[in-house]
């Protein structure tokens, strides 16, 4: 399973989403499309999954709980799956001092954990959030329902809880943060394993293609949670041909993490640069997609 | 630690401005609280006080100023001797806390009540000039499931399953000066043997009990009066 992540605009137009889901769409099984990411305003998830569905590509949704409070989340999921859409990503969501609206409300009525679990006992049991039956039993939705986890935040130990926590909760996917530090990664996929995860859920590993050593340490210091290692970044600076640099590094990464126990798939998130992707896939030896 | 309601003074020239219009005001503090947080007691008072009146001298619109400390601006009978001196002026400046300002608006429903205070939270401090938030008054308190650290407040997205992947360094993603409350909980109950705990799934919090309710009220029976 290939995935790839992609921001919707920051106005009304969809052309250039469409482009680029036509651009990559033969190299992913799915594209991922961010929830107003590092809180900024963007075209809704649901909109721009509706319109890459138009080229014919499969959209992940993700819905954050910065934004919604439990009324709003279900209004837009029984929207979302009645405009074709049927995978989601459930996250608690970057806080909006990072955003372009620093100076917004944020929701948290449910934590991310909370909203899968809902969201699951909804498609199961077919009751609302508040536990109020469904009437129509067989009109309710169905989702894929996925979640992110971070085996690089603190605290360190009890990422695989959550990972756990998760999974029990009903997410049958995880795709996990963006992932420089390999042995920290097997170190938490080892721990996974002892915990008995690995057969109950499909793992996407997040790997994401660094540009050149001033975009590594951006994200470094300005992402919240991701780690990339000095090496990497003194990689990238020693380089004659960075972009180069950056794509080897991935297209590395991927086939040292393909190696790992119950890896099911790789998720890039290209941070706006989807031209790398079709050159990272192929590299990679995870060209042609099965369709 | 002393846990109060934790205020902190508007700057002067804001105050300054919103009393610009008028030449005799009452400035009320409170012992309580913000005495306690040093913002609005009767040392503060009578500094502020002065500090107008000096500002206004210079601006050659002086400005009269009466003060009074009240013992708890909370209870409407620590108002009572506030009334004689309530005679003859239109404004009431309030360094009480907000519920001390609408306390006063609510005995004096002639007078302008200005608030001169920002109150903030509920919180203490253990150390001094320094006060952190501590309870999100949230109305149903989970701080038995938490190893006494609250999530609802501490966390910047009240997480009640966990931490939400963005900490670094055991610092809160959107403040490196903040501890994340997360691995607060986590130390805890790590050092009381009961992380099997956090591994229990905490189900949707009741909103309805917090202000998202509406207004709340806490009816005693057993100590009403009739
Ligand atoms: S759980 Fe609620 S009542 Fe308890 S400390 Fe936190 S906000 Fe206050
Ligand atoms: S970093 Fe910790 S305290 Fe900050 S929002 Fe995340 S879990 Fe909450």
């Amino acid at each position: 399973m290939v995935t790839a992540e992609i921001n919707p605009p920051k106005h009304a137009c969809p052309e250039n989403i469409k482009r680029q889901a036509e651009f990559i769409a033969c190299y992913v099984d799915a594209l991922n499309i961010t929830d107003c990411s590092t809180a900024v305003v963007r075209l809704s998830s649901i909109a721009a999954g509706f319109h890459i569905l138009s080229c014919g590509v499969e959209p992940i949704i993700q819905m954050t709980c910065r934004d919604r409070n439990r009324i709003a989340m279900q209004s837009d999921l029984l929207g979302a799956y009645s405009l074709g859409i049927r995978n989601i990503l459930c996250l608690s969501g970057d806080h909006q001092k990072f955003g372009n609206h620093p100076t917004a409300k944020n929701v948290y009525d449910l934590d991310s954990i909370q909203f899968i679990y809902y969201l699951n006992r909804l498609q199961t049991e077919k009751v609302f959030f508040s536990g109020e039956p469904i009437k129509e039993k067989e009109k309710v939705p169905h989702f894929f329902i996925g979640a992110v986890i971070n085996p690089f935040a603190d605290p360190r130990e009890f990422q695989v809880i959550r990972l756990e926590k998760k999974i029990r909760a009903g997410a049958k996917f995880i795709q996990t943060q963006c992932i420089f530090d390999l042995e920290g990664f097997a170190d938490f996929m080892e721990q996974a394993e002892w915990r008995g995860l690995l057969q109950k859920t499909y793992i996407l590993a997040g790997v994401a293609p660094l540009k050149n050593y001033r975009v590594a340490q951006y994200m470094q210091n300005n992402v919240p949670g991701i780690v990339v290692p000095d090496k990497v970044i003194n990689q990238l600076q020693r380089a004659a041909y960075p972009a180069q640099e950056g794509i080897a590094i991935c297209v590395e990464q991927i086939k040292r993490i393909r190696e790992m126990k119950g890896i099911q798939g790789i998720h890039i998130m290209a941070m706006g640069w989807v031209e790398a992707i079709p050159e990272i896939v192929s590299r990679a030896g995870l060209y042609p997609r099965q369709k | 630690m002393k846990k109060i309601i934790v205020a902190e003074q508007k700057p002067i020239s804001e105050i300054a401005s919103l009393i610009y219009d008028y030449e005799k005001i009452l400035l009320v503090g409170c012992a309580g609280c913000v005495a306690v947080c040093l913002s609005g007691g009767e040392k503060e008072v009578e500094i502020l006080a002065a500090a107008l009146r000096l500002l206004r001298q210079q601006q050659n619109k002086p400005l009269e100023i009466l003060t009074f400390v009240a013992t708890r601006a909370c209870a409407p009978e620590y108002l009572v001797d506030l009334d004689p001196l309530t005679k003859n002026l239109a404004v009431i400046v309030s360094l009480t806390c907000g519920v001390g300002a609408q306390y006063l608006a609510d005995r004096y429903p002639e007078k302008w009540v200005i608030p001169a205070q920002d109150t903030k939270f509920a919180g203490g401090s253990g150390e001094h000039g320094i006060w952190e938030e501590r309870c999100g008054l949230c109305g149903d308190c989970i701080l038995h499931y938490t190893g006494g650290i609250c999530p609802i407040i501490r966390c910047a997205k009240s997480m009640l399953n966990g931490p939400c992947g963005g900490a670094q360094n055991g610092k809160c993603e959107i403040n490196t000066e903040m501890d994340c409350a997360w691995q607060l909980i986590y130390n805890r109950m790590k050092l009381l043997n009961k992380l099997d705990k956090l591994a229990e799934f905490q189900p949707a919090k009741d909103w309805s009990l917090a202000r998202h309710g509406g207004p709340r009220k806490v009816i005693r029976k057993d100590v009403l009066i009739k």
